[in-house]
Parts: structure tokens; sequence; C-alpha cells
């Protein structure tokens, strides 16, 4: 008699989900799927709004990372305004949504790396489960707690600077931005009392650094043979190859890192890039055309970045950036767990352009919107924390959005979330007659590494929970979590 | 010469000018007596009845009651601030007021008044009427969600030749207000601006503007409604 699992919630990712796990008579695992069981709808509900209000309306989809929604929204209407895309702005208003935007990485990637992933990495896979959280970890490392939630605050702080309000601000809008920064912020961030400013961030980055290197070195099963498999990648870079989180091309490399979309404009993306529904995900599974559905897919994400980019303006990240691509040579860097190495770079490189943008005078002064001849359609990209974030609008003659896609960063890296489920679960239950709590963490911490927000990329309401459930053949062997 | 008489606020004792509504002699003696269809220089309707007071005992729109000498008004008891709470919630829950994405939102004063009396969930339930954005006019959109039917609009903006731009369309449960499609399409920038100004919530919109106004710089951020006018006893 075959078996399933049933995870179930998966714990620490932003949303709701399950996992189910299919074993056969012998054991063998048979299907895996990670499935995204609600719905949003937020493309449905913004139309026949003002165009100008989806900024701030679309925002909503997220509480953790609504700037990149924020953001997005605003460069699709940049078009739409006449604006033209990310260089099209003035200094003030692209210098104020960048540093925005990288208060929002900032922010995203800490809240990750120390409330989310550390207690895996600090406790280990296999520790009890009402150890693994943030609240253990405040009482056994407090420092490195305290450092976290310092660093989710700095970045929230920068965003309340730019956008007006920590979550849900309305900075951004069509053309610019309608604020420029105050002398009284500029000081408090760049100089305030420790830790609360620009100088301790980076240095709490670099701190973040040394204690994966250590823990890497020490862990080399969990970080480098835990799960690894071959995968495309697709992020923004700058048109020099430079790795830039706000704006530039898109650029596709395959998995023997092969470039299979050459730096095209956005604009177009629909061209390159399609979605396929899958009846029982509610999280759509999006693909490069010319690959196909079978091939086609993706990952999106700090390690897509990293792969994808040649080189970080940022000197001490560019430093860190030359140590991770010599981990693998120069070549793709495939293990999923270096995600984690990934995004604690890309939280370097932030803090080093919120200190570069926090001595621009432009932020301060200057001409903060402009427009020019109107457009009816226009698509936003970005490189949100989670990875590549499309919005798309199409308006009427009277200003209201008739059409909206978004294809969210989470929803980009459907199948490889799936991949990674299904390679840990071979690994970890094939043929194991008990299935126990830390061979169904196993498969979140793979999950984890993506740093998914469920609800975002599938719109989802509801209970939280993400399930995990095992079949054994026909029989469902349901396993509920109860933390 | 203007005549003046005695009335009693809460039992305050007051002056006011003979002929005086009760709303702005209020106000002139640094009280607050919340309105939402009243407004500066625009006949006074008494339709919303948020202004609502009780004087020598009997409840009365303070927005159309004149004053009179020795008048006993009530202001503020237990259950003035419950009726008007209610009706506040009642404006809430006929419309589709989602304040996160809306324009107005900082110098709504409906919204402005929910806050000043702590209403955290309407006791309604809501009605979640089916309504459009009407966005036929070239400077304005009408977001018939948000209107309160207040008629500020209607009574509040003219053209150049003096004639209403705003009216009552439809009947019953159905009753919205229109712009008029002739002498609108020639509405000038500056009475765009006006009827939105003159809106007290987000129902008329100029095109293509909003946001431009930071969190933090927008009317109720700054004070909270009413509070100009208490700071001034």
């Amino acid at each position: 008699m075959g078996q399933k699992i049933t995870i179930e919630p998966v714990t620490r990712v932003e949303g709701h989900g399950k996992v189910t796990i299919h074993l056969d008579n012998d054991g063998q695992v048979t299907q895996t799927r990670l499935h995204i069981v609600e719905f949003r709808g937020f493309e449905r509900f913004v139309q026949g709004r003002p165009y100008w209000e989806a900024p701030v309306l679309v925002q909503r989809l997220c509480g953790i990372c609504p700037v990149s929604h924020h953001l997005a929204a605003a460069k699709a209407l940049d078009v739409i305004v006449g604006a033209g895309t990310g260089e099209g702005l003035t200094p003030t208003g692209e210098k104020m949504r960048r540093l925005m935007h990288y208060g929002q990485i900032f922010q995203s990637h800490s809240l990750h790396f120390f409330h989310l992933a550390s207690p895996d990495l600090l406790f280990g896979i296999d520790a009890d489960p009402v150890k693994r959280n943030v609240l253990a970890l405040a009482l056994e490392n407090k420092d490195l707690a305290v450092q976290g939630v310092m660093m989710r605050k700095f970045g929230q702080e920068i965003i309340a600077a730019t956008a007006g309000k920590k979550i849900h601000g309305t900075g951004a809008i069509p053309g610019g931005i309608n604020k420029h920064l105050s002398a009284e912020d500029k000081e408090r961030l760049l100089n305030g009392p420790a830790p609360l400013n620009i100088d301790s961030m980076i240095d709490w980055s670099l701190a973040a650094l040394e204690f994966f290197d250590d823990y890497h070195e020490k862990n080399k099963g969990v970080i480098d043979q835990f799960v690894e498999f071959p995968s495309s990648y697709l992020s923004l870079v700058r048109k020099d190859g430079a790795l830039d989180l706000y704006h530039g091309v898109l650029r596709a490399k395959d998995s023997k890192g092969s470039i299979i979309l050459h730096d095209v404009d956005y604009q177009d993306y629909y061209k390159y890039i399609d979605e396929e529904v899958r009846n029982w995900s509610y999280m759509k599974f999006p693909y490069l055309k010319e690959l196909g559905k079978q091939e086609g897919w993706y990952s999106v994400g700090p390690l897509a970045r990293l792969n994808n980019a040649e080189f970080i303006d940022t000197p001490l990240a560019q430093k860190e950036f030359e140590k991770f691509k010599a981990y693998t040579k120069g070549g793709l860097n495939h293990m999923p767990m270096h995600a984690h190495w990934a995004r604690l770079i890309e939280i370097l490189h932030a803090a080093e352009k919120m200190k570069e943008l926090l001595q621009d005078p432009d932020l301060m002064e200057g001409e903060l919107i402009i427009k020019g001849m109107k457009k009816m359609e226009g698509v936003g990209l970005l490189e949100a924390p989670r990875g590549t974030l499309f919005h798309h609008y199409k308006i009427n003659e009277q200003d209201q959005i008739k059409m909206c896609n978004l294809i969210v960063s989470t929803t980009n890296n459907n199948q490889p979330m799936n991949e990674a489920v299904n390679q840990v679960a071979k690994k970890m239950m094939t043929g194991k007659e008990e299935i126990t709590e830390a061979m169904m963490n196993a498969v979140e911490v793979a999950i984890r590494a993506y740093d998914p927000c469920l609800s975002c990329a599938t719109h989802a309401l509801g209970q939280m929970p993400l399930e995990i459930s095992l079949y054994n053949g026909d029989k469902l062997l349901h396993k509920k979590r109860n933390i | 010469m203007n005549q003046i008489v005695n009335i009693t606020i809460d039992g305050i004792e007051c002056m006011a000018q003979k002929g005086q509504y009760i709303v702005d002699a209020a106000k002139d003696n640094g009280i607050y007596i919340p309105t939402l269809c009243n407004y500066p220089g625009v006949k006074p309707r008494g339709s919303c009845r948020i202004c609502t007071v009780k004087v020598n005992g009997r409840l009365m729109t303070a927005c159309t009651t004149p004053v009179s000498e020795n008048m006993e008004i009530i202001n503020e008891d237990p259950e003035l601030a419950d009726l008007r709470k209610a009706i506040i919630e009642l404006f809430f829950i006929e419309g589709n007021h989602f304040c996160p994405a809306c324009e107005k939102s900082g110098n709504c004063e409906l919204q402005a008044l929910a806050y000043r009396y702590k209403i955290m969930v309407p006791r309604f339930p809501y009605a979640f009427p089916q309504r459009e954005l009407d966005a036929s006019n070239p400077k304005l959109v009408k977001d018939q969600n948000r209107c309160i039917l207040c008629k500020r609009c209607i009574r509040g903006i003219h053209d150049e030749k003096g004639r209403t731009i705003f009216a009552y369309r439809r009947r019953g449960t159905h009753v919205e207000i229109g712009v008029d499609p002739k002498i609108g399409k020639d509405l000038s920038d500056d009475l765009a601006q006006k009827s939105m100004d003159i809106c007290p919530v987000g129902a008329l919109l100029v095109r293509e503007k909003g946001f431009d106004v930071p969190i933090g710089e927008r009317k109720y951020d700054k004070q909270s409604i009413g509070s100009d006018i208490e700071e001034k006893r």
C-alpha cells in the first residue's frame, strides 16, 4: 500500500500552501508537489480603477515587500504618462525611488535571513520544532537576533523617509516621486546614534557574511550538498552587466551558462515569457517561450541575479561577489542553499548603495516629476527581494485600467521550488519506514531557501498554513503540523 | 449693527450674532460641532444629520438652526456621540470606502470623523453595493463608490453663467450624482479642482492627479478634524 504525506503548515515562509509527497509500495517517491491552494485576484479588481491609483492599490498585495509592487506599478505607469522607463525620470525621482527600493531589499532580506532562515542554520534541520524559531534565537543568540531586528528597522526607516510610511506608503507616483529627502532624515540615517546609522548597517552586513562563511565552512553538507539541480536563471542586469535591482534589461542563462535571453527590453517581456496554468495550484508556471513549457522554466532571486550579473558596482559587495563566483570557479551556482549567501551579499550591496544615495544632493532638491506623450500601455519590472517582478497595465481612453498582468517574483520560482521539494523528498524519504519531523522540515528548508512569498504569488486569501502530505500508493497518511 | 444674543453650549456661556446658525456660533466660540454636508459659503441643507445637537431638549441640525436668545444647546453627551458615530458608520457601510488606495485619504472629512469618533468597525453589516466609476468627463472622475450624496458639489459648484454642473439622477437606493455632460465637458481646470476640494470624500477626483501630496503632509495628518476650532478656546 502506498502512502501520501501532507506537510501542513510549511512554516517560516510568507503565505500559504501545502506539499504532498507520494510514495509507492516500495517506499519510492513517485510524485511531489508544492500546492498553492488559495487565490487573490488583484489583476481583476484593479480593472476599471483610474490608472494613477495602481501603485497605491496594488502594493496591498503584500505587507513584506509592498515597496516592490509600489515601484513596479509606478514604473509601468511612467511609461503610460510618457516619462519613459527607468532612465527617463528626473535624477531626484529615480534616486529617491532607488533609495526606497534598497531600503526594501535590506529590510526584507534581513527579515528572511535572521527571522526565518537562521533558526535552521543555528539549531539544525532536525532540531526540536519548539526551538526552530526567532524567539529561541533571541534567547540563545541575543546579539544576532537584535542585529536582525535592528537591520530590518533601519530598512523600514529608509522606506518611511522616502515613501511616507514604513508599510504601504505613497512616495512613487506616475512620472516620479512626491517628495524630497528631508535634511533631518538624511542626517539621522547617515549619522544617527548607533546602531541605527548606515555605517553600523554596513558593519553588520559584513558580520552577517562572516557568520555565514563560518557556518558554511563547518556545514558544507547543509549548504552545498543538501540540494542541487540544474536550472535556467532570469533577472534584470544593468546594460553594462552590473547587478542592478531597480532597473535594467532582461537576461536569462540556461543551465550551462549560455545566455538565452540577450539583454532585452522588458517592455517586450511577453514576447519571451508565457505562463502555464496547472489544475492543482493557483500559482502559475512561467516559462521561456523559446524553450517551451517543459524545458523553459527558470529561477529568479538572489542566486539568479548573482549568476547573471558580471560585477557589482559597490566595492565591498564586489569583493564578496568575487568570492561567491570563485566558489563555483566562475560557473553557474546551482545550489539553492547558496541563495542565503547571495542574499547576504545583496544586503551588503543595498547598504552600500543606501550610503551613496543618502550623500547625494539630488535627493534633497530638484524636479520631482516628469511627463511626456501619453501611452495606453506600460510594463514595469524590477528585482524585488525574491526575484524579478513584472507589472503590466493597459488603460482605456478614459484613464481606467482595462488590463493588468502581474508575474510576481515567487511565481517565477514555482517550478524550481517544486524541483527542490522533489529532490529533498527523494533524498530524505525514499525507503524510510517512518517519516520524521526532521525529514519534513528538510523539505521546508529547501522551500525556504527561495524565501517564497506565496500570498503575493498566488494572490491568496484565507488561512495561513502550508501543509505537507505523504501518500503511500492510494493510502493517505496525513500529517498535519501543529506549529 | 449686529445684534448679540446669549446662548449656552454644553453649559458654557457664549455670545453669538442673532440669526447665526448654531454651527457657526459654536465655531466662533471655539466649540466644534461636526459637519459633513455643510460647507462655508454654501446654503446649508441639514441632510447628513451629523451636526445634530439638542436645542432646549429637542434634536436639531446645528447647520440649519439659527441661534436665539437664551438658547440652551447640548453638543456633547453620550446619546449624541453614539448618534453621530452611527451616522458615520452608516456612510461607511452604505458605500465602498477603501481608504488605503483613495487619493483623498488624509484630506477626507469622513475618514477624519471616523478617527475622531474612534470607529474601529461598524455595527451594521456592509452593503457592498455594485457601483460604477464614471470617467466620462474630460477633467473629473466621479467615483460613485465613495459618494455620500451630501450635495455639496451640486450646491457649491457653478459655471461662469451660474449653472449647476452636478445633479442627482436615478431614484431610491440607486440615486447618484452625475456630471452634466454638456456643461461638464467645458469644465475649467480651476473648477475641476474646486469640485474635488468641495467633496468631503474621494468621490470627485481631478483626472491624472493623485498622491502628489505625501503622507504626513495632508490636512488631517497634521491636525485632527475640529482641533483647529477647539484650540481657539
